[in-house]
C-alpha cells in the first residue's frame, strides 16, 4: 500500500483523538504563560539565526548554482564556440546565442567558431545547470554569485559582456591569434597556459 | 501516368521485408520497396533521384532468393527486387543488424567529433543514424585524420573534407542532374576526398543542391555557416520569386530574418532541386535601401517621410486629377496583379496597364491572349516529349528548372534538341542540342527551316523571341502545322499570373478579351461597377510614349526599373505624376512623387503563376513584419479615390479571383510577316540575354553568391576577330551612339554577323549604357 493512500478508518480516528485535546487534562492558564515566557527568555541566551542580510552574505555550497560565467582560456581566448548547445538544453528557453566565424582579424575563441551573441535571460532562467553539463568546451559554468535581483526586466537580460569572466594576470582582451604555434586542439587539450607577447594586438 | 498505363507497361513483384509482403513494380530498390511498408533502413548515398551506387555501405541487409541466401549482407540501395526474394532488415536479422553497426563504426572512425561547430548539427543524418543504428562507444582509440578546413569549393560552398563519409551525392548530382561534372572523388582509401578540377573552378548554378544533399556538415553553405540551428528556425513552405519555373521551397527565419531557403520536394515541377539564385538570393529583402515609411515630394522636389493617410491622399488625388496608367512589373504575385488589374480598370477608369516591364511588342501581346492565356503545356509534356525546340530561350540561364527536366531526358534517352540561337551557349552544349544559327531578330527567318515536328514534340518560346518580329507568329504557325505543344517562357516569376490576372491592356481577368462585350459584362457583374473600357489599352511602350506627349500625366508603377525597358525614360517619368509601390529605392523611386513601401515575398502571402500555369502558393514566412502587400495598398488607395475594388486581403483577392473563372474563346491571332535584319559589314548585330546570376537587384547583398556568376565576355566569331585582329581574351568595344561596353572577348562558333553580350551583367548593361539590347553596335578592338 502506497503512503498516499488513506489510511484504515481506525487510523483515522486516531488522530482525531490525538488532535482534540481530552478536556479537564489541561494545565492552568498561568502556568502556559510561564511557559511561552521561558521560551522567548531563553532565546535571548541562543546564538541568533538571523542573517544580516545583505550587510552579511552568507556562503554557499560550493556547487550552489549561481549566475552563469563564460570562462577564458589562459591567453583570454574565449572558451565560447557559439555552438547553442547551451540554448538547445535550456527547459526554460532562456538561452539565446548567434554564432559567427573567426577570421584573422577578429579572432575571438580558437577554431572557426564564436558566439557573435550570447545572452542570458533571467527572468527566465531557472537554474537547473543542463545549460552547463551541455557545454563541449566548459565555455560555460556557474558561479556562486546569487545576487542577480535587478529593478529593470531589460537589465535581466546578461550579455556576453557581463557573462563574461573578468581577464586574469596574463590573459590578453581578445579578439587576438591563437597561441603561436597551435591550433584550436592545443587549447582543448590545455596545452595552452599562458598568452605569449606576440598575441598582443594593438588596438 | 494513368493506372491503366502503369499495370500495361510495368511489371508488378512480390516479395517479402521482415516477414511482410509487398508488391512493387520490377525495377525497385529493395530500400524503396521497404520505405513502402514504412521500413527504415539507414542510408547516406542512397537518394531516390540518383543513380545508385552502394558507396557507402549502411543499408547492408541478409537477402534470400527461393531459399538461396547471400553469404554476405547485402547493400539495399543497389539491389532490385526479384520475385520469391526474403529480406531481412535490422529490425528481424542480427546479422543485418550487426553488419549496419560495424559499417557505422568504420564511417566514424575518421569522422571528426566537431557536430558543437558543425552547421549539421540537429539535422543531421549520420548523428540521427549513428543514435538508431551505431553503438553508444567507440572501439577505436587511435588518432583520427584530419585536413586543412575548411576550402571554398566555390566562394558559396564551404568543404571541410575530415567529415566526409565518401557517399558521392555531390559529385553524382554535379554529374547527373546538373551536368556540370566540376567537382569529384580524388585520391584512393583513407585519403579519399572531394576535389575540384584545378582548371575548371565549381561555377555551377545548381550547386546549392549539394548542400542540401550532403548527409553530413562535408559541404556547407558559406551565407549559412554558423548562423543558427535548426532548433531556431521557422519553416514556412514557399514559393520561388525569382524566375518562372515556380520552384517549390522553404523559408527558414530566425527572429524575423530569413536565414536560408532550401529546394521543397515537388515531384511535378522542381523534384528535389533549385538553383543558386533561388537558393541564396534573399538578402535583398535587408538592404539598407529598403523603404519603411512611405515618401512624399515636397515643394522643393525632396522626398520626405510622410504617414500613410497623408501620403495615400497626394498620391489619390494625383492619380484622381490626371489621366493615369498603370505598369504592374513581372515580380507581382497573381493577387496583387489582380488587384492592379481591377485597380485600372475600377478606379483609374482605363485599359492602359501592361506587366512587361521590358522590351516587348504588340505581337507578343496578341500572342499572350491568343496562345499563353490558359495554356497547359507542362513539365510532364517536356517529359514525353519526342523532341523539343528551344527558341529565344536559354533554359539554364532564363528558367533553370527547365533546364534541369531536358536534362534529365536528354541523359535518360537522349533527348533530342534543336535550339535556334546565335551560338552554342554552355548550356546548349550540355543539352547536345543541335544549333540552327541565327542572328539576334532573325529568328522568325530560322523556325520556317524547322521541320520533323510531331504531335508530341514541345516548343518552348522565350520571351525574347518578341524581340524578333514575327518570330512568335512563326513559332505559333509551326505549332499548328505540326500538332506540337506550345509553351512561352517568361523570365519573371510573376509574368504568367499577370496575365491570367489581366494586368494587361487587350485582357481582363480569366483571359477575357477587353474588345468581347459579353466578357466585359461578365467581369463588370463581379466587379459592380457600370462599365468598363472596351478598348484596347496602350502597352508599355505606348505609356511611355505618352507620358513624353502629355497624354498621360500620372503613372501607377509597381516593381518597375525603368532601365529594364529604355534608357530614355527619365523625362517623361520626370513630367509625370508617378506613384511608386516599391521595396527599395530605384532609380524610379528618386522621380516619384509618392513612394508606398510595400512587402517583399517573405513577408507576404500569395501565389505566382509559373510557365505551365500552375499556382505556387506561399505563405508569409516573415510573421510579425508590419509591411503591407502591393494588394492591400492599392485597396487603401482606391478607397482613398472612393472607387473600391474591395480586395482587402489576399485571400479575398485569391477568392474573388477564382471565382470569376476562366474565358474559353481565345481571340483571333494575327500573324505577322517574317522580320528580317542585317547589318553593314563595319557593324555587328548585338546579341544578349541575361545570366542566371547577373546585376538584377533582387540579386543585391549576396556576395558569395555573386562569386560563382559567370565572367562577362563579348562572344565574337573568328572570322570577326580576324578582322579586328584579336585573339581570345583580348579587349573589344561594342559600342552605339549611346555609349559604350569593353568585354574580353570569346571566340566562339556564332553567327557571322552577330557578337553576344551578356545583358545585364556587372560590367555589361546593355539598356542602361548602349540604349539597346538588341540590334546594330559597332565592335572594334579595345
Amino acid at each position: 500500500m502506497s503512503e498516499l493512500e488513506p489510511k484504515g478508518s481506525d487510523a483515522i480516528e486516531r488522530a482525531n483523538a490525538e488532535s482534540v485535546p481530552a478536556s479537564g487534562q489541561e494545565s492552568a492558564p498561568f502556568l502556559k504563560q510561564l511557559k511561552g515566557f521561558w521560551v522567548t527568555f531563553a532565546t535571548m541566551f541562543k546564538k541568533p539565526l538571523t542573517i544580516e542580510y545583505p550587510e552579511v552574505k552568507p556562503e554557499t555550497q560550493p556547487r550552489f548554482h549561481g549566475r552563469h560565467q563564460l570562462n577564458r582560456y589562459a591567453d583570454g581566448l574565449e572558451k565560447c564556440i557559439g555552438c547553442e548547445l547551451c540554448a538547445w538544453a535550456c527547459p526554460a528557453d532562456a538561452i539565446y546565442v548567434e554564432g559567427e566565424n573567426n577570421t584573422e582579424e577578429n579572432q575571438v575563441s580558437p577554431g572557426e567558431r564564436h558566439a557573435k551573441v550570447y545572452q542570458i535571460n533571467y527572468l527566465r532562467c531557472i537554474f537547473c545547470g543542463l545549460c552547463i553539463e551541455a557545454c563541449p568546451t566548459r565555455a560555460l559554468t556557474m558561479t556562486n554569485e546569487y545576487e542577480i535581483a535587478d529593478d529593470k526586466r531589460e537589465k535581466l537580460i546578461w550579455e556576453k559582456e557581463d557573462l563574461l569572466a573578468p581577464l586574469r594576470q596574463g590573459m590578453l582582451m581578445p579578439p587576438h591569434p591563437m597561441y603561436p604555434g597551435t591550433d584550436h586542439h592545443s587549447y582543448y587539450r590545455g596545452e595552452v597556459t599562458e598568452s605569449h607577447p606576440s598575441q598582443e594586438v594593438s588596438k | 501516368m494513368s493506372t491503366q498505363e502503369l499495370s500495361t507497361q510495368t511489371e508488378m513483384i512480390t516479395l517479402t521485408i521482415d516477414g511482410f509482403e509487398v508488391t512493387v513494380p520490377k525495377g525497385t530498390l529493395v530500400i524503396r520497396a521497404a520505405e513502402r511498408l514504412g521500413i527504415q533502413i539507414p542510408r547516406f548515398c542512397d537518394h531516390p533521384l540518383l543513380d545508385p551506387v552502394g558507396a557507402c555501405r549502411q543499408c547492408l541487409v541478409e537477402i534470400e532468393i527461393n531459399g538461396r541466401k547471400f553469404p554476405k549482407p547485402q547493400a539495399s540501395c543497389t539491389i532490385p527486387v526479384e520475385p520469391g526474394m526474403v529480406v531481412n532488415t535490422q529490425l528481424t536479422s542480427p546479422v543485418a543488424d550487426k553488419a549496419q553497426q560495424g559499417v557505422m563504426e568504420l564511417l566514424l572512425i575518421n569522422h571528426p567529433l566537431d557536430c558543437p561547430v558543425c552547421d549539421k548539427g540537429g539535422e543531421c543524418p549520420l548523428q540521427n543514424q549513428a543514435m538508431s543504428n551505431g553503438r553508444g562507444e567507440s572501439r577505436y582509440e587511435g588518432y583520427k585524420r584530419t585536413f586543412e578546413k575548411p576550402i571554398n569549393i566555390s566562394s558559396q560552398v564551404l568543404l571541410d573534407r575530415e567529415r566526409c563519409i565518401l557517399c558521392a551525392r555531390c559529385t553524382r548530382f554535379s554529374e547527373q542532374i546538373a551536368g556540370d561534372p566540376f567537382i569529384t572523388l580524388n585520391e584512393r582509401g583513407a585519403l579519399q576526398q572531394v576535389g575540384i578540377y584545378e582548371k575548371d573552378p565549381f561555377e555551377s548554378y545548381f550547386s546549392g543542391n549539394t548542400v542540401q544533399i550532403c548527409p553530413v556538415g562535408a559541404l556547407t553553405g558559406a551565407s549559412y555557416r554558423f548562423r543558427a540551428r535548426p532548433f531556431d528556425l521557422v519553416s514556412t513552405p514557399s514559393a520561388c520569386e525569382h524566375c518562372a519555373s515556380g520552384c517549390d521551397m522553404r523559408t527558414d527565419v530566425r527572429r524575423g530574418k530569413t536565414l536560408r531557403r532550401l529546394a521543397g520536394d515537388d515531384p511535378q515541377v522542381n523534384e528535389e532541386w533549385n538553383c543558386d539564385k533561388g537558393r541564396w538570393s534573399f538578402k535583398y529583402v535587408t538592404q539598407k535601401d529598403r523603404i519603411t515609411t512611405p515618401l512624399v515630394r515636397d515643394k522643393n522636389g525632396e522626398l520626405r517621410e510622410a504617414s500613410w493617410p497623408e501620403a495615400l491622399q497626394i498620391a489619390a488625388a494625383g492619380l484622381e486629377a490626371n489621366r493615369s496608367a498603370v505598369l504592374v512589373g513581372g515580380r507581382a504575385t497573381l493577387e496583387d496583379a489582380y488587384g492592379y488589374a481591377k485597380f485600372a480598370r475600377v478606379a483609374l477608369k482605363t485599359n492602359d496597364i501592361d506587366f512587361r516591364s521590358r522590351i516587348s511588342s504588340k505581337e507578343e501581346r496578341e500572342f499572350l491572349a491568343s496562345f499563353v492565356v490558359g495554356n497547359q503545356v507542362n513539365y510532364r509534356d517536356i517529359d514525353r516529349a519526342d523532341q523539343v525546340l528551344l527558341v529565344g530561350f536559354e533554359p539554364e540561364e532564363e528558367s533553370p528548372i527547365v533546364f534541369l527536366r531536358l536534362f534529365k531526358q536528354v541523359r535518360k534517352r537522349a533527348l533530342p534538341i534543336t535550339t535556334i540561337a546565335p551560338f552554342k551557349s554552355r548550356g546548349s552544349e550540355k543539352l547536345g542540342a543541335r544549333l540552327i544559327k541565327s542572328a539576334a531578330g532573325n529568328e522568325a527567318g530560322a523556325i520556317s527551316q524547322v521541320a520533323g515536328l510531331t504531335d508530341r514534340s514541345v516548343i518552348l518560346v522565350g520571351e525574347r523571341l518578341c524581340e524578333a518580329m514575327g518570330g512568335l507568329s512563326a513559332a505559333a504557325a509551326l505549332a499548328k502545322s505540326s500538332g506540337a505543344k506550345l509553351a512561352w517562357i517568361p523570365r519573371r516569376a510573376g509574368e504568367r499570373g499577370a496575365i491570367e490576372a489581366g494586368a494587361i491592356g487587350n485582357l481582363l481577368p480569366g483571359g477575357r478579351p477587353v474588345t468581347d462585350a459579353s466578357a466585359r459584362v461578365d467581369i463588370q457583374t463581379a466587379w459592380g461597377v457600370d462599365s468598363i473600357p472596351s478598348n484596347v489599352g496602350r502597352d508599355t511602350t505606348e505609356i511611355l510614349d505618352a507620358l513624353h506627349s502629355g497624354e498621360i500625366e500620372a503613372l501607377l508603377v509597381g516593381g518597375v526599373d525603368p532601365l529594364d525597358i529604355s534608357a530614355h525614360l527619365h523625362d517623361g517619368l520626370a513630367k509625370a505624376f508617378v506613384v511608386s509601390l516599391e521595396i527599395r529605392k530605384s532609380a524610379l523611386t528618386e522621380l516619384a512623387n509618392v513612394v508606398l513601401p510595400v512587402a517583399a515575398v517573405v513577408e507576404k502571402s500569395g501565389s505566382f503563376v509559373n510557365w505551365e500555369g500552375r499556382a505556387r502558393y506561399f505563405d508569409t514566412a516573415i510573421a510579425d513584419s508590419l509591411t503591407r502587400s502591393d494588394l492591400r495598398i492599392l485597396s487603401m488607395l482606391a478607397d482613398e479615390m472612393g472607387t473600391p475594388i474591395k480586395l482587402p486581403t489576399v485571400a479575398a483577392a485569391a477568392k474573388e479571383f477564382a471565382s470569376l473563372g476562366s474565358w474559353e474563346k481565345r481571340s483571333e491571332f494575327q500573324p505577322m510577316p517574317v522580320g528580317n535584319v542585317s547589318v553593314s559589314v563595319d557593324e555587328a548585330l548585338l546579341s544578349s540575354w541575361r545570366l542566371l546570376l547577373d546585376a538584377g537587384s533582387l540579386q543585391d547583398g549576396e556576395n558569395n553568391l555573386a562569386g560563382t556568376a559567370h565572367p562577362s565576355v563579348a562572344v565574337i566569331s573568328e572570322s570577326r576577330a580576324k578582322k579586328l585582329g584579336v585573339v581570345a581574351g583580348d579587349l573589344v568595344r561594342v559600342s552605339t551612339k549611346q555609349g559604350a561596353i569593353t568585354l574580353p572577348c570569346e571566340i566562339s562558333d556564332i553567327e557571322d554577323s552577330s557578337i553576344w553580350i551578356p545583358r545585364n551583367s556587372e560590367q555589361s548593361r546593355t539598356i542602361a549604357t548602349l540604349g539597346i539590347a538588341h540590334g546594330p553596335v559597332m565592335v572594334v578592338k579595345a
